[in-house]
């Protein structure tokens, strides 16, 4: 009995740390006073944050990998919305065959779309670059908005929008006024889950951008031969604005929900 | 706003349906229906679920297309124009009201939408209407049903459109609360002189409610007419026994008496008022309302004026307080039912009675085998079975 109290919190604790580690670690070694490798800890410095460009091609690749994920994520949530819509409110032939399709990309081994799609953009003569890694980012990506944005969608009730045109707001208007607030908080979610998707996505990128260098395969080139520490810097920056959006939403949330407690 | 909206009126404007259909995929939703309603009158609609009342009145409010026909609002034709382009609201049996907006920008939407100056003012006003300007701030999810309701109304009265449509506004609340409403919503539509039409399947609310009513069966208008008239003098069987009960007689016209046609029904002769039935040979239907027949142990003498039928069997007795309900069998008949008013003399079950009426209390309907049943089906379910 005294036994099983303690267990569950040294197991929590546990996973916890297992989880951790390799974040600490991260965090940690972008404050090494590294000169060629990242492995071995000489001491702490701040030169790696101050001088992050340093490094040959890291500033460049996590440049290129915001431009892609910036675009496919616009693209993508923008396309994805539209499909959910016409997915949930409106019956018309291939509707079954076009969800099938959406969720392809999801079902598929990503080694495969990489290398499929590198065979296509090869056959249509398409060169390899930001254009190819954009196109097949913007492709998975509609998949994982169109999920998260339908969900949202079926559960507006396509009364308001009536009323809405009862109310004499034109088609225009009852987008922007009633359905698209509506939908918003759809929209961002599946935005933030594309960008994420994207910025991260190493394996179909790889197949398909020719010469330019994302942050992942900056990463993975850099492997091998070490990784810089200014790589490090990046990771734990891109982590810790990643913390800081999502404590500045809950504290948000929990701020408009005190207000309309207190209104109420 | 670069398209504006006409028609707004002081009073309410007349609404003149003429030869309207609507057809979906399969079926016929609303089959050439055709009436008016004055200006700021109360006029409702009533029928069972799936008799097509809420499609007519989607048809009004524009959110569906007519297939033909046409709708005239203050004599102008508005069948072409879209349902941001009419001077007409609604409230929602839902209530619609948007989630993410306040109480008062509820309230004062559309007339945002028409770029009236005053909207906010104007909307406290209707709110004060309501009586829950106190609550102006909050959103529509922390109000309670009934509150909701009434910011519903507010939100359509503020408009003071030409016509108002209520599409069951009052279902989706408890019984008191809907009676308490019913009353408001009468003395509201008084205090600002609209013109209401209300779609509804409870016939009290539509009978205490409304001027005129209009009863619809499959897509039809069976019968239109002041409520007391609808309820006195049923024109079909549909309205006979979808309006209150009645005792039906099916018989043959075998002649006329004095003022009256005698009707043959079995090996009995009933008659009928000839000012009180539009049939007057071959096969009719003789009714009486179940509150008219008086129910008696000894045999009542029957004469020009008074019919009489029995004896009968009494073969059950239920005591609802005002009134006791008596089902009497009545060999080679079917079965009657008869409300008396409690005066403390029941008639046990099983005892053996005459029940007569007075004559010029009897209607005559034509034959017809029609007639409305109770099914659980609710219309919502049924419009989302259609769609």
């Amino acid at each position: 009995m005294k036994l099983g109290k303690y267990l569950l919190p040294l197991y929590g604790i546990l996973a916890l740390i297992y989880l951790m580690v390799p974040i600490v670690y991260t965090i940690a070694f972008s404050f090494n006073d590294s000169n060629r490798t990242n492995i071995i800890w000489n001491g702490f410095t701040l030169d790696n944050w101050l001088n992050v460009c340093d490094a040959q091609g890291v500033c460049e690749a996590f440049g290129n990998s915001i431009v892609i994920a910036v675009a496919s994520t616009v693209v993508a949530t923008v396309l994805g919305t539209a499909i959910s819509i016409a997915l949930v409110r409106y019956k018309f032939k291939g509707r079954a065959a076009t969800t099938l399709l959406l969720f392809m990309p999801m079902a598929t081994p990503e080694v495969v779309l990489g290398a499929g799609l590198a065979a296509q953009f090869l056959n249509a003569g398409v060169p390899k670059g930001m254009l190819t890694v954009i196109l097949a980012h913007i492709m998975f990506c509609i998949s994982f908005v169109v999920v998260t944005v339908r969900a949202r969608v079926a559960g507006i009730d396509p009364k308001l929008e009536e009323a809405g045109r009862d109310l004499y707001a034109k088609p225009s208007q009852v987008w922007w006024k009633i359905t698209f607030p509506l939908l918003l908080p759809g929209i961002v979610s599946a935005a933030l889950l594309a960008f994420a998707l994207s910025f991260d996505d190493f394996i179909i990128t790889n197949s398909n951008r020719g010469a330019v260098n994302t942050l992942p395969s900056f990463i993975y080139m850099a492997a091998a031969r070490g990784i810089p520490a200014e790589a490090n810097v990046l990771a734990s920056a891109v982590f810790i604005l990643a913390i800081l959006a999502v404590i500045i939403t809950q504290v948000g949330g929990e701020i408009n929900r005190r207000r309309l407690k207190a209104s109420a | 706003m670069s398209e504006s909206v006409s028609g707004f009126a002081q009073g309410g404007a007349d609404l003149e349906l003429v030869g309207v259909s609507k057809q979906f995929p399969g079926f016929t939703a609303v089959d050439n229906v055709s009436f008016t309603v004055p200006a700021g009158s109360f006029f409702a609609l009533l029928g069972p679920s799936g008799c097509g009342k809420t499609t007519t009145l989607r048809l009004i409010s524009g959110l569906e297309e007519p297939t033909s026909g046409q709708i005239l609002v203050g004599g102008k034709d508005v069948s072409s124009t879209k349902a941001h382009q009419r001077p007409i609201n609604t409230v929602f049996q839902s209530y619609a009201l948007f989630p993410h907006m306040t109480v008062l920008e509820n309230v004062a939407f559309g007339l945002k939408q028409r770029g009236v100056k005053d909207a906010t003012q104007l909307a406290h006003e209707a709110l004060l209407l309501v009586e829950l300007d106190h609550l102006a701030d909050r959103k529509p999810t922390q109000l309670s049903g009934g509150q909701q309701q009434r910011v519903a109304l507010a939100r359509a009265v503020v408009n003071r459109p030409a016509l108002l449509l209520l599409d069951e506004p009052l279902g989706a609340l408890d019984l008191k609360l809907r009676r308490q409403m019913q009353i408001e919503l009468k003395s509201i539509q008084s205090e600002v002189g609209l013109t209401f039409l209300h779609v509804t399947h409870d016939q009290e609310e539509a009978m205490t409610m409304a001027d005129t009513v209009a009863v619809m069966n499959k897509g039809k208008i069976e019968q239109m007419g002041p409520p007391a008239e609808l309820y006195e003098l049923p024109a079909t069987r549909f309205v006979a026994t979808f309006l209150g009960q009645s005792n039906l007689f099916d018989g043959v016209v075998s002649g006329t008496s004095g003022k009256n046609v005698k009707v043959t029904v079995g090996k009995l002769t009933l008659e009928v008022p000839a000012s009180r039935t539009k049939v007057t040979s071959g096969e009719i239907t003789v009714g009486v309302r179940p509150e008219k027949i008086q129910i008696s142990r000894k045999e009542p003498t029957a004469s020009a004026t008074r019919s009489v039928i029995g004896p009968g069997t009494v073969i059950d007795t239920s005591f609802t307080g005002v009134s006791t309900q008596y089902v009497v069998d009545v060999p080679g008949l079917n079965k009657l039912t008869v409300f008396e008013q409690n005066d403390g003399d029941i008639v046990a079950a099983g005892s053996k009675v005459w029940l007569s009426w007075a004559t010029e209390f009897s209607f005559g309907i034509p034959f017809d085998t029609e007639e409305f049943v109770e099914s659980d089906t609710t219309t919502r379910s049924l419009a989302v079975a259609k769609r």
